[in-house]
């Protein structure tokens, strides 16, 4: 079969699995249920490791094959379970959301890709096109991650939002040749210790103010209303 | 000279006689899922043959258009449908297949029911008309960028074309594609009633949309509406089946063995797609009327997505 695409297939593999994760981040900016916001984020981290173990594949990288594992057993598995627990502890389960219109939000995820692609190509025009379009894609993720925690009233929504920044980040060093292992490894682990200081934060402001809703700190803090 | 002309005729008649298989199938499989026996899969057509037998009751204040309106739905429906490529890239009329006027014929199908649903002043028909137009005036946006996105690819809006474009294996794989697969799942989803956004089994008045505005209809012409709804469903999913999977379908024309080779896979894949059409149907809740217009931006939103990344790079 004659085969005239620019790159050829692994290059646009590659750049498929990067669109996925862009698409899958706005499952996320979509949902309000809460559980199902875990879900999407565990959806997420699954097509982060197989954009990573498929990294390694075109790269000749073993070491990334590490990576894109402890992506898919922390933050696509251990995470969200943990998540998950504790939303069903905090009685959090059946909780929705009241987002200022999904319509505004979507809009502005698109004006964050489109800023991106238009931030990111022109700047690294002589680069790897693979690398090229992997990184405008994964800073619409980190984005993107940012203003799910901007627009998120609850507490967990946010560490969700933070998660899916961490996952873009993830995506850029990978798509870039030459990231060392231990610096990988370094960054998953200070997101489990991140993510463990969170977890027992969200207790301590459950204990004192019942709630975990970030516009509730504001009236405890004095109002600047 | 004979035989495009029969090859575009058993197209006509092949899409016309078996969607009402296919909703049989998708009922079948929904019933199945929910461990029930269901009706076979031929009860839509013994239900359209009783629908004919029986008299049409019009009321009184009906107008001329209440009684036009079945079969203005039912004619250009079916000339939407026949326009679709299903087992062959290549027939005759083929060239008239043209994506926007596919979405055009639909839009005047729907305007008519509208209309209908409104003529004779009940007040469900009137309810069912706007909740129809709102979410018409959602999905036919996005179903422009989704044209738009597909047409930059393909360098066409007419479906034989792209279909021959996708077939020859030049894409490779497309971010961009994949926004709009997303995309005209959900307005396919939205503009055929089926479940998320409308329950075509229930009669429930907060819910229904379509069933609201046919609520007047009787005998032949609720035969000739179901039937063009069954029509509409077998359209969008050959539509699906002929952008984005197209694999076995004859590129060239007047070649019977390939055509019946491209009749047997585009089978397949209509069996497939009514399967996954049941299990969905099954394992998703219906939203609420004002949860739609959510559902359908975002499918704008992709689309809008899909066009963008081809904007600004060719090779997404």
């Amino acid at each position: 079969m004659a085969f005239v695409s620019p790159h050829g297939l692994s290059f646009d593999i590659a750049h498929m699995l990067a669109g996925l994760l862009v698409l899958v981040s706005f499952m996320m900016l979509y949902q309000l249920r809460l559980l199902a916001l875990l879900h999407v984020l565990g959806l997420h981290a699954f097509v982060l490791a197989l954009s990573v173990a498929w990294q390694a594949h075109i790269q000749g990288a073993p070491h990334l094959y590490i990576t894109a594992g402890m992506a898919l057993a922390f933050k696509a598995i251990l995470i969200p379970w943990a998540l998950r627990r504790m939303v069903f502890q905090m009685g959090l389960h059946r909780e929705i959301e009241t987002v200022g219109g999904i319509g505004i939000t979507m809009l502005a995820g698109i004006a964050l890709v489109a800023l991106s692609l238009q931030v990111m190509l022109p700047v690294t025009a002589n680069a790897d096109p693979v690398a090229r379009e992997d990184i405008a894609l994964a800073l619409s993720v980190v984005l993107i991650g940012l203003l799910i925690m901007v627009t998120r009233q609850n507490a967990i929504s946010q560490v969700v939002g933070f998660m899916s920044l961490e996952n873009g980040i993830n995506l850029a060093a990978t798509g870039a040749r030459g990231m060392p292992l231990v610096v990988e490894i370094t960054v998953a682990f200070s997101i489990l210790v991140a993510f463990i200081v969170v977890g027992v934060f969200l207790f301590r402001i459950r204990e004192r103010f019942d709630t975990i809703d970030i516009s509730e700190l504001d009236r405890v803090r004095g109002g600047q209303m | 000279m004979i035989y495009p002309l029969l090859a575009q005729l058993v197209q006509m008649t092949v899409i016309l006689t078996l969607s009402p298989l296919l909703i049989g199938l998708v009922r079948k499989v929904k019933s199945r899922l929910q461990r029930r026996r269901g009706a076979s899969m031929i009860q839509p057509y013994r239900d359209l043959r009783r629908l004919l037998g029986k008299e049409a009751v019009v009321a009184d204040n009906a107008s001329w258009l209440f009684r036009i309106a079945p079969y203005f739905v039912f004619a250009s429906t079916w000339v939407a449908a026949a326009l679709i490529p299903t087992f062959s890239a290549n027939l005759m009329f083929s060239w008239s297949g043209d994506l926007i006027a596919i979405t055009a014929l639909l839009g005047s199908a729907r305007f008519a029911l509208a209309l209908a649903g409104m003529d004779v002043g009940t007040s469900f028909g009137g309810l069912g008309s706007s909740r129809e137009m709102m979410i018409a005036s959602l999905a036919e946006p996005a179903m422009l960028m989704i044209v738009f996105s597909v047409a930059l690819i393909a360098g066409s809006t007419e479906l034989s074309t792209i279909a021959g474009y996708m077939l020859n294996g030049q894409v490779g794989l497309r971010v961009s594609l994949a926004m709009a697969l997303a995309a005209l799942l959900i307005v396919a989803v939205a503009e055929n009633g089926r479940i998320p956004v409308d329950n075509p089994s229930t009669h429930l008045e907060l819910t229904m949309v379509h069933e609201a505005m046919v609520l007047e209809y009787s005998g032949r012409h609720l035969a000739m509406i179901e039937l063009a709804a069954s029509l509409q469903l077998m359209l969008y999913l050959s539509m699906v089946a002929c952008i984005f999977i197209p694999f076995g379908m004859a590129a060239d024309a007047n070649r019977p063995l390939l055509d019946a080779v491209g009749f047997f896979a585009w089978l397949a894949k209509m069996a497939a797609g009514g399967i996954a059409l049941g299990v969905a149907e099954t394992i998703v809740a219906k939203m609420r009327v004002f949860r739609v217009p959510n559902f359908l931006g975002a499918a704008l939103m992709l689309g809008l997505l899909g066009v963008l990344l081809l904007f600004v790079s060719r090779g997404m």
